[in-house]
């Protein structure tokens, strides 16, 4: 009993996910349940001429068909962009509407046209493929350097310069090339990172259902916050009042980030249940989620570093062009401008930094937040950069971080890029994962494996990144439209028994478990005592959701606010009941103590007596024992890490073999270490995914080329060694936990681990860059070049 | 997927009754490629006749000097059988290597080769091996059999029976896998006969083909360094969106040693 943080508790969901009996929203049906299908345009960029759905409506089982002008008939509002950026000059970005159907021109593969509703799914699909579109086509920009090139073709008539959407910067222009003026050293790099599809298992569905006779509308969804997503159907699509809208999350597979935003489809269902009088489900085929999903990262970039004499980093300049795919998803514009340019001063003491970024619009898939969000683009960036400063000036890379890492003594350390990182031991973790890897040992394991004729080779980072969003304050300064607090309510049942509501949402990440433990430990009762509820709108008060690691940090802590008020009430009840002073009821190990006696009562007594309030003090307190908080964090949380890689490459083929991986992260106070170790395992995954094998790439007509698994090569299991997972923990200083976050770190410390390490191997060869993913291809033909040259 | 008309026959002759008259029917062996191309409406069978009641078509043995593989047989089996290990271990290393364990254990050798993927792995075992494709009405040699991407010389309403291997002296099979669908982007299969020494290339072009060059080379010399002054041109290869035809060519030679080297 009590006592549960820091243990390795099996997860409590675990039982109805491995046995088959999660509920995703796909597992249910409703009474009179029909169809829809969206029919999707095959063109990256096309005028609409015309539409013709009349074929459509006469066929078998078919209910409705609606297009873009029905849509616009509605009076629907399109998908709102949630975080708004201004220009360097103050301007506002531009902001295209974005509309659920479109109806006069498509911009992307998988622009949505039409959606028919019908008795089945096969119907309504077989329908949608009567439909008759005539498609005038237009010149297409498939990607960033398209759209930058003079004369390019517009993705959007009325973009004032180019298909610029914005034009931001950070940090200060002039002290930063003054730094530049009098370095003894300026290391410069280019960089692509690469478009990614995150792919989670299950594919997004809906269903809409409207009761006529109370006016209520119900949305099922595949969401990572469905309170926001109540918010902006309830704002901004449909002007739905939220209550009479409720939106349930329930068992959620994956999310990655791509299940964040509002999507047309939530908003197709609902209207249709209610042209068509009945629920409507919609779920995506796989072929779909490739070409609607949002998708991740796509960068280019410069950047330049400048070092003194003695290998201190003087200032840092970067250039960066984000796409943002034809609309604006959700939270697209936030993701390489605060989640990116602010990160770039990483775990270092750079003294100036100024960064420009400038995001364009082409005709792909939208891109927005995936696992990392903006902290991998920096991250990577970052540390490709510092290992390449090492190698130019002869520097042992390790000996160069050294030099340059924040020390623990220089905390609050305020970075030229808006950031206050409050703890870490950046260093600490270096040591950490160095001794783990053997790094000592690194070049006898070099000499062994060139008997084998395998090319070996050892890389690092050093990561910090900004995670549980966050103070709305400081975000909302910064353009978000919405709050970033979390609430959380705990209901403590007559026998002392407790159900607990979280505005976050878990989609695999254990909150069922984790929560209950912190609850469980808070209150000091059996873990097993403990339910965890979330996902409906209706249970809980409100919630901003899932993502940016911030669900123990901020979701957490709000649920320790809530229990601190518990116990504040409970030793209310307690010292009525023992006839002693509040300040001498103590609450330790689940009990309520009168100091210096032997008076106590356990906590189940407590609630007890709160709902059967006989002995109890009604005129100063309220009987029952059930608490809300809302908490609002004072800054952004810093885990970081550091974090080796060691691959063989094998120079025949052009394979990169990931060999070791050894990480030592700081994600703060962990609650429940096995829950923590697969976050980063996953991470990792999907980190060493992006450094090796996976890449959306378009063709220049704008078709996605890799829109399934036989040409998007998603990691497994046997692409990985085992990792050996360390830590250095510091506990964040603002929060009531200490906690930090952990859901993103693998993705974001581990791809220019692994890229460095393949440059590494490839150094004696005399290759000194490759782009990720660093396929055998790429890798075969790097080494070709170096032979030649 | 539209709807389509199911048979289960449990002889050749009712499988063979069960087509004829037919719209447009198919015979489903393992489903491990039909399936999925009917998932996406590439193809729209009016009938589906499945062969897994057809016990004759899963018999695997030996006689003389040819191995005879059931068309049915699936890849797991062809794996794991005694009889395919002692008398060409190539054959059944490679089907150990196709797809995945739920590809094995459903794909069969008669779906493989009547599909006659480009990047198949059997195609090449057939080619390399000097095989005979045993129809229920003829015989056909691998190399008349595969003719163009996805096509073969089988007529309409022809079913594979089995496929008879020539046993080698020795042979063997290595690929380069796609890192994504784990088809071969490069396979290559040698065999050494008394009268020569033939390579069979899959994964790298249109269809499967033969190497004269690697061929002549190795028929003099059966050791790696024999190829060393060979050309893979590269102008009959494949491009795509997972390797360029320059990186098959290098892969096709790196393979083509490898297999050598493992010959037994």
């Amino acid at each position: 009993m009590g006592k549960v943080i820091g243990e390795r508790v099996l997860r409590k969901e675990d039982t109805r996910f491995l046995t088959g009996k999660g509920r995703y929203t796909d597992d249910l049906n409703r009474p009179n349940q029909a169809y829809a299908y969206v029919l999707r345009s095959p063109m990256a960029h096309a005028k609409i001429a015309s539409i013709d759905t009349e074929d459509a409506k006469q066929a078998d089982g078919v209910l409705a068909v609606l297009t873009g002008k029905d849509h616009a008939d509605a009076g629907f509002g399109g998908l709102p962009c949630g975080w708004l950026i201004h220009n360097k000059d103050g301007s506002p970005m531009h902001e295209p509407p974005h509309p659920s159907l479109v109806a006069d021109r498509v911009r992307h593969v998988g622009d949505n046209v039409a959606v028919v509703i019908a008795e089945t799914k096969a119907q309504a699909k077989a329908a949608a493929q009567m439909i008759m579109v005539d498609y005038e086509e237009l010149p297409v920009v498939p990607d960033i350097t398209a759209a930058i090139a003079d004369g390019a073709p517009k993705v959007w008539d009325d973009t004032p310069v180019g298909n610029r959407c914005y034009d931001w910067h950070i940090g200060e222009k002039d002290p930063t090339d003054a730094a530049f003026a009098k370095a003894k050293h300026v290391v410069s790099i280019d960089l692509v990172n690469q478009r990614l599809i995150p792919n989670a298992m299950e594919p997004r569905a809906a269903i809409g259902e409207y009761d006529p006779s109370t006016d209520d509308h119900t949305l099922w969804t595949t969401s990572q916050n469905p309170h926001l997503i109540r918010l902006l159907i309830g704002a901004f699509t449909m002007q739905i009042p939220e209550h009479k809208l409720r939106i349930i999350a329930p068992d959620v597979g994956g999310g990655f980030g791509s299940k964040i935003y509002h999507y047309a489809e939530e908003v197709l269902v609902l209207w249709a249940s209610k042209v068509v009088g009945r629920p409507v489900k919609w779920t995506a085929e796989r072929s779909e989620s490739f070409i609607t999903d949002a998708h991740g990262r796509d960068h280019i970039s410069h950047a330049e570093l400048a070092i003194d004499d003695k290998g201190k980093f003087l200032g840092l300049r970067v250039s960066t062009k984000a796409n943002m795919g034809a609309y604006l998803s959700t939270f697209a514009s936030a993701v390489p401008t605060y989640l990116y340019g602010t990160l770039l001063s990483g775990v270092y003491v750079i003294p100036a930094i100024y960064a420009e970024v400038e995001a364009v619009f082409t005709n792909t898939t939208a891109v927005d937040a995936y696992r990392g969000a903006g902290r991998p683009e920096a991250t990577y960036l970052l540390e490709r950069l510092v290992t390449k400063a090492a190698r130019e000036l002869g520097i042992d890379e390790v000996e160069l971080r050294r030099r340059n890492v924040i020390q623990p003594d220089q905390f609050p350390y305020q970075t030229p890029v808006a950031l206050e990182y409050d703890v870490g031991e950046f260093e600490k973790c270096l040591d950490v994962a160095l001794e783990q890897v053997d790094y000592a040992n690194f070049e006898k394991r070099r000499e062994e494996a060139k008997s084998r004729g395998m090319l070996r080779g050892i890389g690092m980072s050093l990561y910090v990144e900004a995670c549980g969003l966050a103070p709305s304050a400081l975000a909302g300064a910064i353009g978000a439209r919405a709050g970033l607090y979390e609430s959380g309510t705990i209901r403590v049942n007559p026998t002392g028994n407790v159900t607990v509501f979280t505005g976050t949402h878990s989609h695999g990440q254990g909150h069922e478990t984790t929560f209950a433990q912190l609850v469980a430990d808070q209150l000091g009762i059996p873990v097993e005592s403990v339910e965890v509820k979330h996902g409906d709108t209706s249970n809980t008060a409100f919630g901003m959701g899932s993502y940016g690691s911030r669900s123990l940090p901020v979701g957490g802590s709000a649920l320790w606010k809530a229990g601190e008020k518990i116990i504040a009430k409970g030793r209310k009840i307690a010292a009525h009941i023992l006839e002693a002073s509040v300040d001498d009821v103590e609450f330790v190990d689940g009990e309520f103590r009168v100091k210096g006696t032997d008076k106590k009562m356990l906590f189940a007594e407590v609630a007890f007596s709160a709902y059967v309030p006989h002995n109890y003090p009604l005129e100063e307190l309220e009987p029952g024992l059930e608490e809300s908080a809302f908490y609002d964090p004072k800054n952004f949380t810093f885990p970081g890490g550091c974090h080796v890689v060691e691959v063989e490459i094998d120079p025949e083929t052009g394979v990169t073999k990931v060999v070791d991986v050894a990480v030592a992260d700081d994600v703060g106070k962990v609650i429940n270490p096995m829950i923590v170790d697969g976050q980063i395992h996953g991470g990792l995954a999907q980190g060493i995914g992006q450094a090796l094998l996976e890449h959306a790439k378009y063709d220049e007509q704008g078709q996605l080329l890799t829109g399934s698994y036989m040409t998007y090569t998603m990691p497994r299991a046997a692409d990985f060694p085992f990792f050996k997972v360390g830590n250095h923990v510091t506990h964040c200083t603002h929060n009531p936990l200490g906690s930090k976050g952990c859901g993103e770190v693998g993705a974001i410390g581990v791809p220019p681990a692994v890229i460095n390490a393949v440059i590494n191997a490839l150094e004696p060869e005399g290759v000194t860059d490759i782009e990720m993913p660093a396929t055998p291809e790429r890798v075969w033909r790097a080494l070709n070049e170096a032979k030649k040259a | 997927m539209d709807n389509f008309e199911f048979h289960k026959p449990t002889s050749i002759d009712d499988a063979i009754k069960a087509v004829d008259g037919k719209d447009e029917p198919k015979f489903l062996a393992g489903g491990q490629s039909l399936i999925p191309v009917m998932k996406l409406d590439m193809a729209q069978p009016s009938d589906l006749v499945s062969l897994a009641g057809v016990a004759t078509l899963k018999e695997i043995k030996e006689d003389g000097d040819t191995l005879v593989i059931g068309a049915m047989a699936t890849h797991a089996t062809v794996a794991e059988s005694d009889a395919v290990t002692k008398a060409i271990p190539s054959i059944a290393s490679m089907a150990g290597h196709i797809g995945d364990a739920q590809v094995r254990n459903r794909g069969t050798i008669g779906g493989s080769v009547a599909h006659a993927d480009p990047a198949a792995d059997y195609p090449a075992a057939l080619v390399a091996l000097n095989a005979t494709v045993k129809t229920h009405k003829r015989e056909i040699a691998a190399e008349d059999f595969f003719t163009e991407l996805f096509e073969t010389a089988l007529e309409e309403g022809e079913l594979i029976t089995a496929i008879h291997f020539k046993k080698p002296k020795r042979s063997w099979y290595e690929k380069f896998q796609s890192p994504a669908s784990k088809y071969a982007i490069a396979g290559v299969c040698v065999a050494e006969y008394d009268d020569g020494v033939r390579v069979a290339i899959t994964g790298a072009g249109n269809k499967v083909f033969r190497h004269a060059g690697m061929e002549k080379a190795l028929s003099g010399n059966f050791d790696p360094s024999a190829l060393d002054g060979v050309d893979v041109d590269a102008g009959e290869l494949r491009t795509d969106v997972e390797a360029s035809a320059e990186y098959r060519a290098h892969l096709v030679k790196v393979m083509a040693k490898r297999a050598v080297k493992n010959a037994r």
